[in-house]
């Protein structure tokens, strides 16, 4: 089969660099494979390793340091076919770390070549992630203080289904390679060799020294069965296969007059858990049910199940400008977390102005009519307040009307949820004024 | 009339989809997650990709990786994902890798206030990668805006070979609002202009009277390379100052010798008024409802929405201005944008109305700027 080296470009790598024999062993091992150079492509980063994408007539990717599993990622999910090769020193390891262990947890079918030499050739011979720690090298003493990484026992804990250490001067490297190429799932060799530009020079490293260290680690040489499982593009693919296909937002007609011809507004003042957000949506599409134009803005906490939460609605028949609200027809005040919260808003009230007041929320000053109402004592639950304030504001004929909540309810829920939350409007009591 | 109910987040992602959109991937952070939410939902249905990373940086490759390969893709995150995209964002613009970038702001400085909105990345969407080229930064002003300029900046940045921005903000990406989907604007779907395949690809060379490379995907019968390293016209590394010269004047000028053509914005002119308002995002919306308010009250101003911030729209800027001696900049961070006005409109006045508190400006702020002299 024909050679996929770049005769034009031929490796330019320092004298008796290990490099040079894996572009060689890589290339054999793509004859072997009878592979054409338009079905691999080569993604590299940033080092010495950064040169393969360009010493091979194939398809390349060479991109920002640490980062070609990224890259590979997202050609290999939009080209399946592709035989995708990534190259990375022990330096791009380092620094692309978590890359490296979200490929081996996602399973997608790349080959990692890591070209472990000992040290960033590159850039003067600093300590890398695999750098023994009593070898000198560029950082000074600061290798000394940390501990290198085995490369490959991270893979295989998380969880790479083929793991293969060797060193770059094997003999049998282009089948290793073809072996790793052609396993369907993430592979990762972790090859060994020596840099004369740098390590070397003050580090005696020889092939034969590669091979007693390597003796004494546990053999790693490819399929991890326990890690077998499936390749994730098809994983993917088949999963993807089952999603069912999102409906076009509702559009929702005119179907009744709104209470009041002008602009309302309405805030809701609760707490989180009270569904406060789903309610303002369930508001505003009560309005729309009217022919009106709606906004929600909302304000909550980045706490989940703890905090105020509020939503501010307007509904008008004219185009809404500004979101915000500063002076409501209507306030639900649901809990005290969200009135603290809008302490100010109550002094600007103005006499028409409506609050729904739950039992046990005190009001700041305001000059505001006033709704009292128990919803504790009608047995509802916290989570139904938000909902069973617009039954108020409906009944009472306040920005909406219950024909229009209803209609709402209908276009949000279905099944149980519907059944429960008409259930609900219907029967709560509005209370009294004050 | 019939209205719809959206997010400005689920518009966008709408948008995407509807501009060819078939990969995402994206990192959850609010208040962008939505927009992942939604590309979830939307795109496995469709053959789409839809792919969360295990951080912002992996979120971005993939996406280069997978427009390399061909597809329209598109990323979406916040202040926080912006810095870690920064890299990546470099090489799309040196390496003219297409890719929509959805920042959905929130308050800053750093992690800030996910829940808040701002507008206080406008300069850093601009200057916040290495090089200092420029880009393309659309900004929305509603729930309509973000689905039109989505398929905008989808044609952008396949026309033009480079990263487009939306600058969203939490208090449009998660601010819901009625909606006629029929009367959204669809622009014709523009996509990548392809080279010829009898012949070996020069992944960057540039035919006459063009300024962007055509484009081939890597994986198909062509050799396509790609490379982050500075670049000739073949792809391999380049020391030939002049070839280096040429190529990086072209990534300049390709986008500013065009900006006219794609410099968004809405002009409210008023006869004899002597103040013109300047206002982009969320905020052009308590500028436009003090544009009424003042037209109400009988003391007109005129208002520029800019809807195209970056490369900065210039000729648009200046003719909006022309009538005007007083100009009022609103912007929800301490003063960004405004030195680009300040510098295009150095003979007029200009006023900065503009505050970072997580908070609205409201028209009664806009109002006392305007009127404060």
């Amino acid at each position: 089969m024909n050679s996929l080296l770049n005769d034009e470009r031929p490796p330019l790598l320092c004298p008796g660099c290990t490099h040079e024999r894996i572009t060689h062993m890589l290339d054999q091992a793509f004859q072997h494979m009878g592979l054409a150079g338009h079905q691999v492509v080569i993604v590299s980063d940033i080092g010495c390793s950064g040169l393969f994408d360009t010493f091979f007539h194939t398809h390349a990717m060479h991109g920002l340091h640490g980062r070609a599993l990224s890259y590979a990622t997202g050609l290999k999910m939009a080209r399946p076919e592709l035989k995708v090769v990534v190259t990375m020193g022990d330096g791009g390891q380092g620094i692309g770390g978590a890359h490296l262990l979200a490929a081996c947890r996602r399973n997608i079918d790349l080959t990692l070549l890591i070209l472990n030499n000992f040290n960033f050739g590159m850039t003067g011979g600093q300590f890398s992630a695999t750098t023994p720690t009593g070898a000198q090298v560029g950082s000074g003493f600061l290798n000394q203080l940390e501990r290198p990484l085995d490369i490959c026992e991270v893979a295989r804990s998380a969880g790479a289904p083929y793991v293969h250490r060797c060193s770059g001067f094997d003999k049998d490297l282009p089948a290793k390679i073809q072996s790793a190429v052609e396993y369907e799932g993430f592979s990762v060799m972790d090859i060994w060799g020596i840099c004369p530009g740098r390590y070397t020079k003050k580090n005696r490293l020889t092939p034969k020294m590669i091979d007693d260290l390597l003796a004494k680690l546990p053999p790693m040489t490819g399929v991890i069965p326990e890690n077998g499982r499936l390749e994730y593009a098809q994983h993917y693919r088949r999963l993807a296969a089952t999603q069912k296909k999102v409906p076009a937002p509702a559009v929702i007609r005119k179907q009744f007059k709104a209470p009041q011809a002008g602009r309302q507004e309405v805030i809701l003042l609760g707490s989180a858990g009270q569904r406060i957000i789903t309610a303002g949506e369930i508001l505003c599409i009560a309005g729309l049910t009217a022919g009106l134009n709606t906004t929600q803005k909302n304000e909550y906490n980045i706490t989940v199940l703890r905090g105020p939460s509020i939503s501010e609605l307007i509904l008008s028949p004219e185009e809404i400008d500004f979101t915000g609200i500063d002076n409501p027809t209507a306030v639900a005040a649901l809990d005290q977390e969200g009135v603290d919260r809008r302490r100010d808003l109550f002094a600007r009230l103005s006499k028409d102005a409506l609050i729904i007041q739950t039992s046990g929320v005190t009001l700041p000053n305001n000059k505001a009519r006033i709704h009292r109402v128990d919803l504790k004592a009608q047995n509802i639950r916290r989570p139904d307040w938000a909902l069973a304030s617009l039954a108020v504001l409906a009944r009472l004929e306040k920005a909406i009307r219950t024909e229009m909540l209803e209609a709402a309810l209908k276009i949000r829920f279905k099944g149980k949820t519907l059944t429960s939350s008409l259930d609900l409007i219907r029967r709560v009591e509005i209370g009294e004024g004050v | 009339m019939a209205y719809s109910l959206l997010e400005g987040n689920e518009a966008i992602a709408r948008g995407a989809v509807a501009a060819g959109c078939r990969f995402f991937a994206g990192y959850p952070i609010t208040p962008a997650t939505t927009i992942y939410q939604s590309m979830l939902n939307l795109l496995p249905p469709l053959g789409g990709i839809c792919l969360q990373g295990e951080d912002e940086i992996a979120s971005i490759g993939f996406c280069l990786g997978a427009s390399m390969a061909g597809l329209k893709v598109m990323t979406a995150t916040s202040g926080p994902g912006i810095s870690l995209y920064s890299e990546n964002i470099s090489f799309a613009i040196g390496s003219e890798i297409p890719i929509v970038i959805i920042d959905v702001q929130r308050l800053g400085p750093s992690t800030g206030s996910a829940t808040r909105g701002a507008d206080g990345d406008i300069n850093f969407l601009r200057w916040g990668s290495s090089g200092g080229l420029p880009v393309i930064v659309l900004a929305p002003v509603d729930v309509k805006d973000c689905f039109e300029l989505t398929l905008h900046a989808f044609n952008l940045a396949e026309e033009f070979r480079c990263p487009v921005f939306v600058a969203s903000n939490k208090e449009i990406g998660m601010t819901r609002e009625s909606i006629d989907l029929k009367r959204l604007k669809t622009p014709a779907i523009i996509k990548r202009r392809a080279a010829p395949t009898h012949q070996p690809l020069l992944p960057f060379h540039v035919e006459p009277e063009q300024q962007v490379p055509n484009f081939l995907p890597i994986g198909a019968k062509v050799l396509v390379r790609q490379t982050s390293s500075t670049h000739g016209a073949d792809g391999y590394i380049t020391t030939d100052p002049v070839a280096i010269s040429r190529n990086q004047e072209r990534l300049k000028q390709k986008l500013l010798s065009a900006v006219d053509r794609f410099s968004f914005h809405e002009i409210h002119r008023t006869r004899n008024a002597d103040t013109l308002l300047i206002a982009y995002g969320v905020s052009a919306r308590a500028a436009k409802a003090v544009f009424k308010e003042q037209m109400r009250r009988d003391k007109p101003i005129s208002l520029l929405i800019l809807k195209t911030l970056w490369p900065v729209p210039e000729n648009a800027i200046r003719q909006a201005a022309r009538m005007a001696r007083r100009i009022v900049v609103v912007e929800m961070n301490l003063g960004q944008y405004v030195r680009e006005i300040e510098r295009i409109l150095h003979d007029k006045a200009v006023v900065f109305c503009g505050q970072m508190d997580g908070q609205l400006i409201t028209p009664a702020q806009i109002t006392e700027a305007i009127e404060n002299e």
